[in-house]
């Protein structure tokens, strides 16, 4: 597997364009010599989605599929390939960003009319594969919106705004993780560690409290499940800038998948790298917490226990931490939400609970 | 009260009972007509060997009238306009065909059941009926002669002018008239007026023309109808079926009254001699086997059978395993070229099979089933089959659904043949035989003979396996028409994307692999 070091976003917007280029030399190439044009790309069967230990994600095996314009049942989905890297290369190329819905519609302009979402998406999934770049680095975007706030400088390279430079704590409700902000180039920071928050009540309470200074942490709001475009910020940031990632979330089964995500990713994009912060820590709200402090929870539904022993068995939850905490949900069948510290006061979280997690993880 | 028995002649019981022969109303009497006439016409050019040139030319007996009634009634309403069509016709037949002896015309068209047609031989007509029949009909609607054209070919042409006595089954001439002959014409020229209702008529008498050319397809035939439009069918061919021959009776096909009639007439004093001339294919051989198990000595003079022991022949005729079955020379069907070549005519189909079954007889008669089934091209698209009927060569029109052969056609499995009742298909069956298993005396429809049956269903089936291939193929053809258009549709997309995408500019010539998936089309084709 080939392993990319990219230090900044313009260099990796470069690679995105030479390798759809080379998709495109290839493929006409193969048509110069007379052959009907195909190609080969890993399968991403469940059969061959496989986890891996030593990167701590999930990876394609060593499976493969052909695709061949030779075969009267693949010509279509290769012919919509073919277009979708055009369509993405146009997209790098002018710097323009679009949706998922906006390249099922864009299609139709060009005689290429996608059956539903589903299958657009579906190309779209196959392109990334094909590519082993994440749709977002083709400016391809959903429309889920998550947030930043915190002591970095960053430098935009979106048209219009090349050059100019932003503080992310310059305004209180944060700034939204975006195409211009995921593109951008860290410039600078005085923070030492990034707290990923699942919920806004908790994300503003910490701005509120100073968290950013007391803590000299960078704050994000995943606002529920992280965005892709999210989770790639959160490894460029630790990646790039060396900063330990924590992460806050409900202390359910769901909350814990979500700190999970970002940390090993998931199944559905065991065909990309550089999505994952392996190293990032899952700091809270844990099964165990809500014993030792006692907080107000509700009972665990029958669906929260059947999704804990789907994660029981799941090879990302192998390390002590996971197996521990899913046992402790088990053992006193109890949930609670990050704002039940609120019961002990509005600050209690930020005062006392936030620097015991710190530590401890 | 005492009952009076009277006798009365042919010609007055079909006077009396002209509903058997199909003069029923005035539409379906001018059709009737029209059709005898046409038969004739195309019996005496078979009978003659040449190519028939029939014409037909059908007139408002008094045009004036009929003009200046119609301006009158141009106001009423389409009902009552349509009423006065019925009317006075003139309807006048000629042909190019062998032409009648001089003194057999006023006979052959004065006389009912007066006639060359009482032979065991294939022709259109069976009873001599038919076109004394049409001038009866015309002369109690209109009281008026018909007139009579003919020539041989020889020096002479004669032209009658006759009436038929209804009573006495006579014909009255009226006027009679013999002129030279200077072109060598040769035909006949039948004229007469006749009530009828030709608007109603009209469908069924262009559907009876335009069958009769697609069966019929060495003969030219010309209509010009009552408002002067001309409806022209052309000969596709001068190729005729070889002429059928005259035939003894087969001896499961006969009953007493024709052994009495034989024995009548017989010069053979034995009854081995007996049965090898009077009848089809017995030899001496034959004829001695059937003998033993009559009971009846070899040498007895058949003049002197007891009525018992004719009963007794009859009835072993019918059990006796050993006769040949009849040969098939009395016989003309159209052969599958020709039967072709009329289908091809009249319909343009895209597909066509055509069937001759081999002969077969029923009750001691011979026949044979033509089959042919079309596709596509002219042929009507109406959601269900269009069945064509023929026997000995003339197009059955009414009755459809009590044919045999639609029976046959509603109980086949035709998906089994990948035929869906929406195609445009026709199945086409033609009977030939010495005698038509008719269930009534109109002529129109064929009856259950189960031996008949079978060859129509055999016939059928056989063609319609053969349409099943070119479905089939077509189907095919159709598949990879749809996949190639699939790879024009996108190779050159793909062409062009990857060429946008390569950032190079010189185009790409997809036609190599475009030939490519035409080769593979070709090869599996």
């Amino acid at each position: 597997m080939k392993k990319k070091r990219i230090s900044s976003a313009t260099e990796r917007k470069k690679e995105v364009i030479t390798n759809l280029t080379n998709f495109g030399n290839t493929l006409y190439d193969q048509m110069e010599k007379g052959v009907f044009p195909w190609i080969k790309m890993p399968s991403r069967s469940t059969e061959n989605i496989y986890y891996n230990t030593e990167l701590r994600q999930y990876v394609l095996g060593d499976k493969s599929v052909k695709r061949s314009s030779r075969n009267i049942r693949h010509i279509r989905p290769f012919t919509q390939l073919v277009w979708t890297a055009f369509f993405a290369n146009e997209l790098t190329q002018q710097r323009k960003t679009s949706t998922l819905r906006d390249v099922y519609y864009s299609a139709q302009a060009y005689d290429m009319k996608f059956k539903d979402q589903a299958e657009s998406n579906n190309i779209i999934t196959d392109l990334e594969t094909v590519a082993k770049f994440a749709r977002e680095d083709f400016n391809v975007f959903p429309e889920e919106r998550s947030a930043i706030f915190g002591d970095l400088t960053i430098e935009y390279s979106v048209p219009g705004y090349e050059g100019k430079r932003l503080n992310l704590a310059s305004h209180p409700d944060g700034v939204m993780i975006g195409p211009a902000l995921t593109s951008s180039e860290f410039v600078k920071t005085s923070a030492d560690k990034v707290i990923a928050i699942e919920k806004g009540g908790l994300f503003t309470r910490f701005i509120e409290e100073q968290v950013h200074n007391k803590y000299n942490s960078l704050l994000i709001l995943t606002a529920g499940q992280a965005p892709r475009a999210t989770r790639h910020f959160i490894h460029r940031l630790n990646k790039e800038l060396q900063l330990p990632v924590f992460i806050l979330t409900d202390g359910d089964p769901w909350g814990m998948h979500i700190a999970m995500v970002i940390i090993s990713g998931s199944a559905n994009a065991a065909h990309l790298r550089e999505l994952t912060t392996p190293d990032a820590k899952w700091s809270g709200v844990w099964a165990s917490d809500i014993v030792d402090y006692k907080l107000p929870s509700d009972p665990l539904t029958e669906i929260d226990v059947k999704r804990l022993y789907e994660l029981q068995k799941d090879p990302r939850y192998e390390g002590d931490l996971w197996q521990r905490e899913i046992k402790t949900f088990f053992k006193h069948r109890k949930k609670a939400e990050q704002e039940a510290f609120s019961r002990y006061g509005l600050t209690y979280i930020v005062d006392e609970y936030l620097p015991t997690k710190l530590e401890e993880s | 009260m005492t009952e009076t028995f009277e006798e009365i002649s042919a010609a007055d019981f079909f006077y009396r009972n002209r509903d058997i022969a199909g003069f029923t109303n005035p539409a379906r009497a001018i059709f009737s007509a029209l059709r005898e006439l046409v038969e004739n016409a195309l019996d005496a050019s078979d009978l003659a060997g040449v190519p028939p040139d029939v014409y037909v030319r059908l007139s408002y007996e008094d045009a004036e009238k009929f003009e200046s009634k119609s301006e009158e009634e141009n106001d009423k309403t389409e009902e009552e306009t349509e009423t006065f069509e019925t009317g006075v016709y003139r309807l006048r037949i000629e042909d190019n065909g062998s032409g009648v002896p001089a003194r057999h015309i006023p006979s052959a068209f004065g006389q009912v059941l007066f006639g060359s047609k009482y032979k065991l031989r294939q022709t259109r007509g069976t009873f001599g009926l038919g076109g004394t029949m049409a001038f009866l009909y015309g002369q109690i609607t209109t009281h008026k002669p018909a007139y009579i054209v003919s020539s041989t070919g020889k020096s002479k042409v004669y032209t009658y002018k006759i009436m038929v006595d209804i009573q006495r089954n006579r014909p009255i001439i009226l006027d009679r008239k013999i002129l030279l002959n200077k072109e060598g014409w040769r035909g006949t020229i039948v004229d007469f007026s006749l009530e009828g209702d030709y608007i109603k008529a009209m469908p069924r008498i262009l559907e009876y023309l335009k069958q009769t050319a697609l069966v019929t397809p060495y003969a030219n035939i010309t209509f010009i109808d009552p408002k002067g439009r001309l409806y022209r069918f052309n000969r596709a061919t001068k190729q005729m079926p070889s002429p059928p021959k005259e035939t003894k009776p087969h001896p499961y096909g006969v009953d007493v009254e024709t052994i009495q009639r034989l024995v009548r007439i017989t010069p053979y004093r034995n009854m081995i001699d007996f049965m090898r001339n009077h009848f089809h294919r017995v030899g001496e051989v034959t004829a001695r086997k059937f003998l033993e198990t009559t009971r009846i000595s070899e040498t007895r003079n058949p003049k002197k059978l007891k009525p018992q022991e004719i009963v007794r022949l009859v009835h072993m005729m019918k059990r006796f395993n050993g006769f040949l079955s009849p040969d098939t020379s009395c016989l003309s069907p159209l052969g599958e070229e020709l039967l072709k070549t009329g289908i091809l005519k009249e319909l343009k189909p895209e597909f066509i099979a055509v069937r001759q079954r081999p002969p077969s007889t029923y009750s001691g008669h011979p026949f044979i089933v033509e089959a042919a089934i079309a596709y596509g091209g002219e042929v009507p698209k109406k959601n269900d089959f269009a069945l064509y009927r023929f026997a000995n060569r003339i197009p059955l029109l009414y009755d459809e659904g009590s044919d045999v052969s639609w029976k046959i056609i509603k109980s086949m499995n035709w998906r089994r043949y990948k035929v869906t009742p929406d195609m445009p298909i026709a199945v086409l069956v033609h009977l030939c035989s010495t005698k038509i298993p008719y269930k009534t005396v109109g002529k129109e429809f064929i009856a259950d003979r189960p031996e008949v049956k079978r060859e129509i269903i055999n016939g059928i089936r056989e063609a319609a396996r053969e349409l099943q291939r070119f479905l089939t193929k077509q189907e095919h053809v159709e598949r990879e028409r749809k996949r190639f258009s699939v790879f024009s549709k996108y190779l050159p997309k793909i062409a062009q994307f990857s060429t946008d995408l390569s950032g190079r500019t010189e185009r790409l010539d997809i036609s190599k692999l475009l030939d490519k998936v035409k080769k593979f089309e070709e090869e599996t084709d």
